[in-house]
């Protein structure tokens, strides 16, 4: 009895903090709350007689009959609750458009925040490790122009939660319900996160030196390790909402809130963003350096931004390469936990933005490589490698062409006569998966090459085996591209299997081969090279602008994916076990997310210079007016 | 200041570029299935069948995998004939599920499909044991048992086969309703009986009348019957008995058989009857 006390106290004392958090991040509405609370105290345990009372001869009373009667009536207690269309809240403009807006603001900027003291600290490593200050200098250049989107991070997330709560009180009744206590420690984290930003931040030249910087990278640690917990835990309420884990088919909970965390999608949801977040911040801050360079005409500046622009490409490439092999995983994991959600995100009509997203990445890859090419004109070295490049160009180009070319993606009587037949007679064939696998590769492999020539281009090999590591390479290549191609072929044309994956993950295997055999030999053989001159800051004007249309497409890239995420639930909140009643249950048409996307992209153009106009404010500094002589002229 | 024009003026456009992009493709909305009110009064077999057709095609989602050969992901149960394909299912000698006919075999792969993993079909490296086919009358699907039977009526009736399935009685509906929202197995329409003797029985005709005389039980004895009436009489009377009650009998015969028996059982007790000549 006294242990049930307890528990009751601490079923309290825990509905007093969920309390305390909701009323922190919005004004909540009450009934929301009153869903909130509903599990958590048994309702038989409440009304439960203290002793029994029974006339003399008749049987006892039957105590069971109660709860079977609540269970006729649809909702238990613990289930999720299944709200009717009224129970919506009706603001005059649609509830889903508001938050959409928020979520995809607040989701870019804190993918920004979170992105970017990760590579700054790894940027600061290598400042100590060279002992090279621009470096250091760099990553603290980049964590300024950064450090608005914190806050900016934090409004979105305030004026996202505010509308959720307000807007669809039940479902953010039974997330806080489900999750409970695992929100305190996301607002917990966020109070770490600007504690030790600031300290990053600020401290930066107080700790910069011995000992001190050993501080300095451990706040950096501290820094982003709460920004990356931060995320796991946001992951893990969009990964329920898709499949939902620790919970029975009715909403109910059943697990403990790490049962309910990890669900079937969390990691690779988790391994995906991660990846892309990095990619995503290294786009933002190399269109500030892309800018800066245009704006000035001083040569040691445009030095200076012209490397800090490389490094961000850099950055962004490099994140980007492994990408489409995080997002194939967490298709197959999607797959996995339900075909039919699997299908209707590919096969669907959702499957059009597929192609919306091959157009993207094929910017995102022709932007960079792009700009890796026009780099090469600030070595001397590069002129040997001219030919090679309009190779690659083609490959490229030919590759990213079969890549769009839709195919499978047709559902419905109406899509097909707009087509005017279910697949084209000639493209058909090249429309199917193994045929875009070999495309895929065939792009990655070709980017991975014009970064190791753009490498290669300031160096010349001096070790006596040189003309023997490229024979190998260039067999290393010719074999992969071998390989991929047959097994496309093989697989996707002349074997008979509903499943044709198969192929796919051997294909992968090969590219991710030639990129580390690449490594590998270019890091041997150019040991001790000789370096040519190279000039930071000799590159064509027009070169910048592929840093400013990777952020945009990779900006784009972020929101469109977030709508498919959406989107495969259907008419739901939570995946099976809460419906979404309200008026917007429905898939949008991919002209309306269109339009949704593009506001959120320029909106968030607009926010993103207000970063960096706020950043560049910090250093200009107003000349102090001259003392006007004799009065006012 | 020109900088900072030429590269927003840039961002904007290329911005604007993939949003035409997403103007090329198909505009098409993905509506939640909305709640219909069946009238189940009025309700025919024909607005059944077309209820049916509606809920594969719309909100039973069937269509997202059922479809034409190569863009399907299992079988094109749509363009075949279902009826026929589930007799040879259950001839399978992998067929170990608990159906006697094509209604009941549809229906189990509807509920239960790991039941039966039609060969080539099953999950991926289940070698055909499990199937990947949702449960329909579990989420995200979630069709009640008479949206069931209203597609397996269409199932059964687009190949001009016998429709064997029953029309919902507005009552049984409601019970149906309410047991299957406890999540049992309760409100699962049993199987329709195979033969004529299994009809009567499960109608519970014998209770009534006897069938090998002519003794009166409570109503007339039927070993003659298909002497006295001819088909049409038969039906009209197990099917509106009450029109013409023999002389002499109370109007005890339920008067709802219509409403329960399938269009097989009825035909099967007609053909039956008929031949009882004395
Ligand atoms: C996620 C994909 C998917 C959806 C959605 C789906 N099915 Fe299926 N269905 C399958 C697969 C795969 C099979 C074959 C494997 C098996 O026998 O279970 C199958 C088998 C069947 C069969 C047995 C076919 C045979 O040849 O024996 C029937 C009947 C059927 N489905 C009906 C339906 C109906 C009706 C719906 C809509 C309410 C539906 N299915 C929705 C994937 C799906
Ligand atoms: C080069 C390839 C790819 C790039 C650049 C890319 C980029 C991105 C980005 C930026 C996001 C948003 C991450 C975030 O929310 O922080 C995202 C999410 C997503 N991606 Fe990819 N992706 C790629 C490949 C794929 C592939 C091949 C698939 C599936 C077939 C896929 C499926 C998804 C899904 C479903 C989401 C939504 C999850 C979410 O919103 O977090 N991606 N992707």
């Amino acid at each position: 009895m006294k242990q049930k006390k307890f528990s009751h106290a601490g079923g309290l004392f825990f509905r007093m903090l969920r309390l305390f958090v909701m009323l922190l991040f919005a004004g909540v509405s009450l009934p929301s709350l009153a869903v909130a609370d509903d599990g958590a105290v048994n309702t038989q345990e409440r009304i439960a007689p203290v002793a029994e009372v029974r006339l003399q001869g008749q049987p006892p009373v039957e105590m069971v009959a109660a709860p079977a009667q609540k269970k006729a009536q649809v909702v238990e207690p613990e289930a999720a609750p299944q709200p009717s269309r009224k129970d919506y809240p009706n603001v005059g403009i649609s509830s889903r458009a508001i938050v959409w807006v928020l979520a995809q603001m607040h989701l870019f900027f804190g993918a920004l925040v979170l992105a970017v003291p990760l590579f700054v600290l790894m940027i600061e490593l290598v400042g100590v490790f060279t002992g090279d200050d621009r470096y250091d200098d760099m990553a603290h250049e980049f964590m300024k122009i950064s450090l608005t989107g914190f806050s900016i991070t934090a409004i979105f997330g305030g004026s996202l939660a505010l509308a959720l709560f307000m807007l669809y009180p039940d479902f953010m009744g039974y997330m806080m319900h489900v999750f409970g206590a695992q929100v305190l420690v996301y607002a917990l984290m966020f109070f770490f996160e600007s504690f030790f930003l600031y300290v990053y931040y600020y401290g930066w030249n107080a700790f910069r030196y011995g000992n001190l910087k050993w501080v300095h990278l451990t706040l950096g640690l501290l820094l982003n390790a709460s920004g990356l917990t931060i995320m796991l835990l946001a992951n893990s309420w969009a990964t329920f909402m898709m499949a939902p884990s620790g919970v029975n088919e009715v909403g109910a909970v059943v697990g403990n809130v790490w049962e309910i965390m990890k669900g079937p999608l969390w990691n690779p949801i988790n391994l995906h963003r991660f990846i892309a977040n990095i990619g995503f911040g290294g786009a933002v801050v190399g269109a500030y350096a892309a800018f800066k360079f245009l704006s000035t005409g001083d040569p040691a500046k445009r030095a200076h931004y012209d490397w800090m622009g490389y490094t961000s490409n850099f950055i962004a490439i490099l994140a980007f390469l492994p990408l489409p092999f995080a997002g194939y995983w967490l298709m197959a994991e999607i797959y996995a936990y339900s075909q039919q959600m699997g299908i209707t995100a590919m096969g669907g009509i959702l499957a059009w933005l597929f192609i919306v997203q091959a157009v993207l990445i094929g910017t995102i890859l022709l932007a960079g490589n792009f700009y890796l090419w026009s780099g090469m004109s600030r070595t001397d070295g590069s002129e040997r490698y001219k030919g090679l490049i309009k190779i690659i160009a083609f490959v490229l180009v030919v590759s990213f062409l079969i890549w769009v070319t839709p195919h499978t993606l047709i559902l419905s009587a109406a899509e097909i006569s707009l087509l005017g037949g279910s697949h084209h007679h000639i493209l058909g064939p090249l429309g199917i998966m193994p045929a875009k696998n070999i495309a895929v590769n065939l792009m990655l492999i070709a980017t991975f090459l014009s970064f190791q020539l753009y490498r290669r281009s300031d160096k010349v090999a001096t070790v006596g085996w040189a003309p023997l590591g490229n024979a190998l390479l260039i067999g290393v290549y010719v074999a992969a591209v071998a390989n991929i191609v047959f097994l496309g072929v093989y697989f996707g044309y002349f074997t008979n299997t509903v499943y044709k994956v198969g192929s796919s993950v051997a294909q992968v295997g090969t590219t991710l081969v030639v990129i580390v055999f690449g490594l590998v030999i270019d890091s041997l053989m150019f040991r001790n090279a000789r370096v040519l001159s190279s000039h930071w800051g000799r590159i064509p004007d027009r070169s910048q602008y592929a840093l400013f249309a990777l952020p945009i497409a990779f900006t784009w890239l972020m929101a469109l994916m977030g709508y498919v995420r959406s989107s495969v639930k259907t008419h739901w909140h939570v995946y099976t076990v809460m419906k979404d009643n309200s008026p917007d249950n429905f898939i949008p048409t991919i002209g309306y997310a269109g339009n949704m996307i593009t506001l959120v992209t320029i909106l968030f153009l607009l926010c993103v210079l207000f970063m960096f106009w706020v950043a560049n404010l910090s250093g200009s500094r107003q000349a102090k007016p001259e003392p006007v002589v004799g009065g006012v002229a | 200041m020109n900088v900072l024009l030429k590269t927003l003026t840039f961002s904007l456009a290329l911005t604007l570029l993939f949003t035409f992009v997403t103007y090329l493709l198909p505009q098409v909305k993905g509506e939640a299935p909305v709640e219909k009110n069946v009238d189940l009064g009025s309700l025919t077999m024909e607005d059944f069948i077309a209820l049916g057709d509606d809920i594969f095609h719309n909100k039973g989602t069937c269509t997202l995998c059922h479809k034409p050969a190569p863009l399907g992901r299992a079988p094109d149960i749509e363009g075949e004939n279902m009826v026929a394909l589930a007799e040879e299912r259950l001839a399978d000698d992998r067929y170990n599920g608990e159906a006697r006919d094509g209604e009941a075999y549809i229906r189990e792969s509807m509920v239960d499909p790991g039941r039966y993993v039609v060969a080539g079909w099953g999950k991926k490296g289940s070698n055909d044991s499990e199937s990947p086919m949702p449960h329909v009358d579990k989420p995200p699907i979630q069709l009640s048992p008479m949206e069931i039977d209203a597609v397996i009526a269409w199932l059964q009736s687009k190949d001009g086969n016998v429709v064997t399935v029953v029309l919902p009685d507005p009552e049984v509906a409601v019970e149906v309703a309410s047991a299957a929202s406890d999540g049992g197995d309760a409100g699962k329409v049993p199987a329709p009986a195979a033969t004529a003797e299994e009809a009567l029985a499960r109608y519970a005709c014998v209770s009534c009348h006897a069938l090998d005389s002519r003794n009166v039980l409570v109503g007339p004895g039927l070993v003659d019957v298909g002497a006295r009436l001819d088909k049409d009489e038969l039906r009209q009377s197990i099917l509106d008995p009450n029109a013409d009650v023999a002389e002499g009998f109370p109007p005890a015969m339920p008067p709802d058989f219509a409403s329960k028996m399938t269009v097989k059982e009825l035909e099967m007790i007609i053909e039956y009857l008929a031949e009882k000549k004395g």
